[in-house]
């Protein structure tokens, strides 16, 4: 490094790239889309899903680019620092997004419902009661049950949970240079991770088949697909973070004291894990 | 600001070709500069332009919007149009006028001022810029869509936006891409503050556009995921079954005004803490003197940005809540005149004694305190919230607004102008036409504003189409100087913007004898790479 | 025009005379803020203007070198913050005693709908009248400007809530459709009324006299045309008024069991269409495309009957656009009319051309 580190110039600025305004121009397809789509316009799906396409394309050839850079010695501490001040506010602007719904769910249960139940609001629901999981005020939704912490959201906790640990002892080994130990406990991680989606899946199928709870099960339906689908997206974006860094992995692009991509990974996976944690209890246990 | 002298500095416009390699240093031309920019001062110059072709836009809407409030009874429009240009009219101005504005001021002035030689992502800079004309096309094309754009308010309260077409899903992506937009803008920027100053440029030496800058950049990342999660919502609201503002399904309309408002509230500040910045530059530069009170100002602005979370259902005394949390809400509000007072304070004492000249950026700033303070103690009256519940929804409400939106930021952004542009384009803009310009946008300003507190002590609602026959005087009058004020953002445009980049008189380095800071230790207009070796700040 | 009397008044430049002691309040509140504002505003700017001229350049003034001081810096924060105080003591009195709904002479309930007012008297004096509130300006007025407007353009409404003087009353409001927000800006009065939701809020006029608000929270196309109008009476007055509007009440209600001709329900049909339908689906029956749905042609209203009683019992969501619940707001006959109405007007020929009230009571289940 430090032989290449007199070329380097004292913050690198990349040079004119295609990328952004290209990605720019597959966001307006995908969201002309999307706002096609919801309204049931014909093509309008297709239109979106080539959107999307182009844009992981694009994504694609503009992290090739960053890697490239930072294979050629591009990046010194300067820019590893500015990574980790980005990756850190990043994160928490997720928590953010996060704190939205999680804030809906408190409202709802713990302001509207006895609102809506109180004296005052006898008059327009007459025989409404404040209970958890209730189906609506109104009577027009259909009956469901409410799910409970077990099994599968347990079990989902354990799973993140080794997640959490099986990443670090991937991390450790990381940093003592073994690259073998490294990719065989990100994989092991990653495969964690997708337990925990065949599992959700598993969880919404039940929910739907057995449980008639549905995304239209007034708000507690709402909230419990929202918060737990809104993370399960979260966790499937980590999921293909880390893999892309297992592939850097196993391409040799890590040394043991830098490696950024795998920590800001690293961070993000954890983020999630912390956000289940709070689910867990709120959703499933309160 | 406590002294910035700079140790030494190098002169960066020629032979740098021996400390770097890969990136190409000769200033790409054509097409090619602007769409595949990483540059920040070109990424500057785009979102400038932006965000003002987005002013003009918003302003014609503010134009059919007074033309049919011009006489009562149905002039022009229907009123479901009516109600779209309203409500895209302050959509284009909030989301695409001024934010994107400050980011541009950002852009250019940061790198600059702190002895950066970039911002510290340049590429993902110029994404977030061009996910803005996106934005743009989906708001612009939604009028044209069957139901037309969105028209329920810029504040999109639920329910009635589940009546809304396919113009409001629209809006709602819209919204997102530049929630998008300005979540990757704040992290480019709070990264280069924190990671790329020069050495010796402490924190504390820092000018105090960088330090509001870095404030707001909190801000827009703590809230601007908070308005992606209400609209999210009303998405899943109107095409997915979910109940969450559906009182019939145990949710609550109430619940996204909280949500919104929780973004709402810190938004406001987000578009006048960066014009404080500004306006922290200017008054030190034409009083001759330093900034008074420095740390202070810092200490105001992050209180201001604190507070800014604690206020936010004051938008919201009419939809009944408990009376502890309307007194709450009024109490938090009220202390927000405490640190805003500082601020106003610390400008006049640097003023008092000072040396003062007043060339156009010096009349916006003197402008902008005098007006925005006006506006700042109608923010005080509705704070109140007795006083709040006669006045809400009533042109008070837009009176007020404008008084801290168009005299606040919109001013500190034509005083930032006229202070930069030298440096931007190497011109110097025409002193007399600024101050042409200063003058009528003043006076054109009150002229169609300030009626308005009248209509709305009176009790004109906002947001109508037509209105009771005795509100017509203040209306008219409203509406003459609201065409005057277009007609000084126009004469702006051609007679002193576009000149300036033609040419005429070359600009110094430094054409403000008081002016202090990197930014003016470079040559006029700025060479297209500054600071690749950092200068060394004392 | 002249001023609104209980309404706005040409170039008003204040609130408009207060009734109650809230407004009253509201009014003395309003007028001590601004004292202070205006002295604040005053010291500041005789001090920067004192500086303009003085410290100029051109006048020779060479610039002080101060920049810090810790004292004035604790002083102009304290001073404002003692100040802040004195705006937030008065106002606290004011607003426990606005929140106080306990103990009303007289409950009205206050239905925001698309586009006007429902009022339901629930209790004291009065109790079981209820009627809705539309706005009462000719449409040529405000479409027509050569037109002359009334001195209580868009101010009106055909049925004015009635109340006694000096006697509390509460005002209950909720909504069938979006937000609305009832106000009478004399009585410092302002609730929203939110779907689903009730909320409150009192008043006790002091002055005989007619007041006048407008809706005051964004609701679709007619906000502008949806006022509230309150009519202050005498005791004797009001117990006039609640007998005769009981009599008329019975007068018009009508027996869901009768059995109408077609061309009695499609006249009757007519009206309830004209009152509460040409708002969306317009008087061609061509609905406005994109917001609202065509009636003329439209399947359900050419098909069988009970899915047309159906959709007006209990409204419809189709993607973004609403049809409203109407079974609370509109009776049996009123539903069998218009439905008839509809079943035979413009290019609609249905085969089950007539609906009878008693059909639309059955489904009421
Ligand atoms: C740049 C934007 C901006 C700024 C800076 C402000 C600043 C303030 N605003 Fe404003 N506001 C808006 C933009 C802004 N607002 C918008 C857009 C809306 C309407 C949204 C909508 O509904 O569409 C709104 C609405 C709004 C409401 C709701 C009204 C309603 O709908 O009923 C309220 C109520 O409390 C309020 C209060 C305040 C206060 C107390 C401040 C304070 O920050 C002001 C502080 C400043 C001063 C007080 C002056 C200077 C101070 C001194 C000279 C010190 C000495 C003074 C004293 C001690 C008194 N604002
Ligand atoms: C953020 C900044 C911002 C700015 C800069 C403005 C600028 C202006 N606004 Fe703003 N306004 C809002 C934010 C802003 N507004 C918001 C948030 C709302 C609330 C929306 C809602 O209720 O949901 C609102 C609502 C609002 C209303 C209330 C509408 C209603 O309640 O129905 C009115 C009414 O007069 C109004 C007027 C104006 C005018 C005349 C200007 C002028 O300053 C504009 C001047 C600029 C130009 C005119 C452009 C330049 C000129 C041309 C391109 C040439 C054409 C000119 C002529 C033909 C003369 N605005
Ligand atoms: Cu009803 Cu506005
Ligand atoms: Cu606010």
């Amino acid at each position: 490094m430090s032989a290449q580190q007199a070329n380097v110039p004292y913050y690198f600025v990349p040079g004119p790239s295609k990328w952004p305004v290209l990605a720019g121009v597959a966001l307006l397809v995908t969201m002309l889309g999307a706002a096609g789509w919801v309204n049931s316009i014909a093509l309008a799906p297709e239109l979106c899903v080539i959107g999307i396409l182009g844009l992981l394309v694009v994504l694609y050839k503009w992290f090739g680019d960053a890697i490239h850079e930072s294979e050629s010695g591009m990046y010194n501490a300067r820019i590893d620092t500015s990574f980790r001040w980005s990756m850190s506010w990043f994160i928490f602007s997720e928590v953010m997004f996060f704190a939205a719904f999680f804030g809906a769910l408190f409202y709802a249960r713990s302001i509207s419902m006895p609102w809506l139940a109180d004296l005052d609001h006898k008059i327009l629901w007459p025989d409404f009661a404040a209970h958890w999981g209730n189906a609506g005020p109104a009577g027009t939704i259909e009956t469901f049950r409410t799910m409970g912490p077990f099994p599968i959201p347990t079990i989902n906790t354990a799973l993140l949970l080794t997640s959490g640990v099986t990443l670090t002892i991937s991390h450790h080994a990381l940093r003592a240079g073994h690259r073998g130990k490294t990719a065989l406990w990100l994989a092991a991680t990653v495969l964690l991770g997708a337990t925990f989606m065949c599992f959700q899946a598993a969880e919404y199928m039940e929910a739907y088949q057995e449980y008639n709870l549905r995304l239209t099960s007034g708000i507690y339906g709402s909230t419990f697909f929202l918060l737990t689908g809104f993370h399960g997206f979260h966790v499937t974006i980590g999921a293909i973070m880390l893999s892309v860094v297992l592939y850097r992995v196993l391409k040799g692009h890590f040394t043991p004291d830098n490696h950024f991509a795998f920590e800001g990974a690293a961070w993000y996976w954890h983020f999630v894990d912390v956000v289940w944690l709070g689910l867990y209890v709120v959703v499933y246990w309160l | 600001m406590s002294t910035t002298a700079v140790d030494h500095v190098h002169d960066h416009s020629h032979d740098h070709h021996d400390h770097h390699d890969d990136h190409a240093h000769d200033v790409p031309t054509g097409w090619r500069r602007w769409l595949f920019a990483t540059n920040h001062k070109d990424i500057g110059t785009l979102y400038l332009w932006f965000s003002f072709t987005m002013l003009l836009s918003g302003g014609v809407l503010a134009m059919l919007i007074r033309a049919e409030l011009f006489e009562p009874g149905l002039q022009f429009f229907k009123p479901e149009f009516f109600n779209q240009l309203t409500t895209m009219h302050g959509i284009i101005m909030v989301f695409g006028a001024i934010m994107p504005a400050f980011v541009g001021f950002a852009n250019w002035m940061i790198p600059l001022q702190i002895g950066a030689s970039d911002m510290a992502f340049a590429r993902m800079n110029n994404f977030s810029f061009w996910l803005l004309p996106p934005a743009a096309i989906l708001l612009l094309t939604s009028f044209l869509v069957p139901g037309g754009a969105t028209a329920a308010g810029w504040t999109l309260y639920a329910p009635l936006s589940t009546q809304m077409g396919p113009g409001m899903d629209m809006a709602i992506f819209a919204m997102h891409i530049m929630g998008a937009s300005s979540i990757m803008g704040s992290i480019n920027i709070v990264t280069t503050v924190l990671n790329m100053r020069a050495p010796g440029m402490t924190l504390m030496k820092m000018p105090m556009f960088c330090w509001t800058w870095l404030i707001t950049a909190y801000l827009l990342i703590a809230v601007m995921p908070v308005l992606a999660g209400a609209i999210t919502m009303t998405l899943t609201d109107r095409h997915f079954g979910t109940s969450f503002f559906n009182a019939a399904g145990g949710g609550d309309p109430v619940m996204y005004q909280h949500i919104f408002w929780f973004f709402g509230h810190p938004e406001v500040y987000i578009m006048i803490l960066p014009a404080f910045g500004i306006i922290s530059q200017i008054i030190p530069a034409f009083a001759r003197k330093q900034l008074f009170g420095y740390a202070s100002m810092v200490y105001a602005t992050a209180s201001i940005a604190i507070l800014s979370f604690i206020v936010w259902a004051h938008h919201m005394f009419t939809t009944g809540m408990p009376v502890t949390a309307q007194l709450f809400f009024m109490y938090a509000t009220l202390l927000i005149a405490v640190p805003t007072g500082v601020k106003i304070f610390n400008w006049i004492a640097t003023m008092w004694r000072g040396s003062m000249t007043f060339e156009t950026p010096m009349l916006f700033a003197v402008g902008f305190i005098f007006v925005f303070t006006m506006g700042g103690f109608t923010g005080l009256i509705l704070a109140v919230t007795p006083i709040d519940i006669q006045m809400q929804d009533t042109y008070y409400v837009v009176a007020h607004f404008h008084y801290v939106l168009v005299a606040g930021s919109l001013f500190g952004l034509f005083g930032g102008y006229y202070y930069w542009s030298p440096k931007w384009t190497g011109f110097m803009y025409n002193e007399t036409r600024g101050k042409i310009h200063f003058w009528a946008s003043l006076i054109t300003f009150n002229i169609t504003f300030f009626p308005m507190h009248f209509l709305g002590l009176a009790g004109m609602p906002r947001r109508i189409a037509d209105y009771p026959a005795q509100f017509t005087d203040f209306n008219m009058l409203a509406s003459i100087g609201a065409f005057g004020f277009g007609l000084s953002q126009l004469y702006f445009l051609f007679f002193v913007v576009i000149p300036s980049i033609k040419g005429g008189v070359k600009a110094p380095a430094k054409p403000w004898d008081g002016a202090e800071g990197l930014e003016w230790t470079i040559p006029s207009p700025a060479p297209f790479h500054t600071f690749e070796v950092p200068p060394t700040v004392k | 025009v002249k001023d609104s009397i209980g309404g706005p008044a040409v170039l008003q430049l204040n609130f408009q005379p207060p009734v109650t002691q809230i407004a009253q309040q509201i009014y003395d509140l309003h007028t001590w803020m601004l004292i202070i504002c205006l002295v604040i505003f005053v010291a500041v700017f005789s001090v920067m203007f004192y500086s303009i001229v003085m410290h100029r350049k051109s006048r020779g003034a060479k610039s002080a070198s101060f920049h810090e001081s810790t004292t004035v810096e604790i002083a102009w924060t304290v001073v404002p913050f003692l100040i802040v105080i004195g705006m937030a003591l008065p106002a606290t009195k004011t607003v426990v005693a606005m929140k106080d709904t306990s103990n009303a002479d007289l409950t009205i309930k206050a239905t925001g709908m698309q586009w006007k007012w429902g009022y339901d008297y629930l209790k004291g004096e009065g109790e079981g009248i209820s009627f809705l509130s539309t706005l009462a300006t000719p449409h040529e007025q405000v479409v027509d400007s050569t037109k002359v407007k009334n001195d209580n353009y868009l101010l009106e409404v055909d049925n004015e809530v009635v109340v006694p003087i000096n006697k509390k009353v509460r005002i209950i409001t909720t909504a069938n459709d979006v937000i609305h927000s009832w106000t009478i800006p004399a009585f410092g009065v302002k609730q929203d009324a939110i779907p689903g939701f009730v909320r409150d809020t009192w008043f006790k006029a002091e002055k005989i006299g007619t007041y006048r608000g407008q809706c005051v929270e964004l609701c679709g196309k007619d906000h502008g045309f949806m006022p509230i109008v309150v009519k202050v009476v005498s005791d004797a007055d009001y117990t006039k008024w609640v007998d005769g509007k009981k009599k008329e009440m019975a007068a018009q209600a009508d027996d869901p069991n009768k059995v109408w001709t077609i061309d009695e329900l499609k006249t009757r049909g007519e009206k309830v269409y004209t009152a509460n339908c040409v708002a969306c689906h317009q008087a061609t029956g061509k609905g406005i495309p994109g917001a609202f749905p065509a009636l003329d042609g439209d399947p359900v209203v050419n098909g069988p009957r009970g899915a047309q009683i159906d959709v007006l019992l209990n409204g419809k969501i189709n993607g973004a656009m609403q049809m409203p619940a109407w079974k609370a707001v509109l009776s049996d006959t009123e539903i069998a009319a218009v439905i008839t109405y509809t079943r035979n007007t413009w290019s609609n020929k249905a085969a089950e051309n007539i609906v009878q009230p008693a059909e639309v009571l059955a489904a009421r289940k």
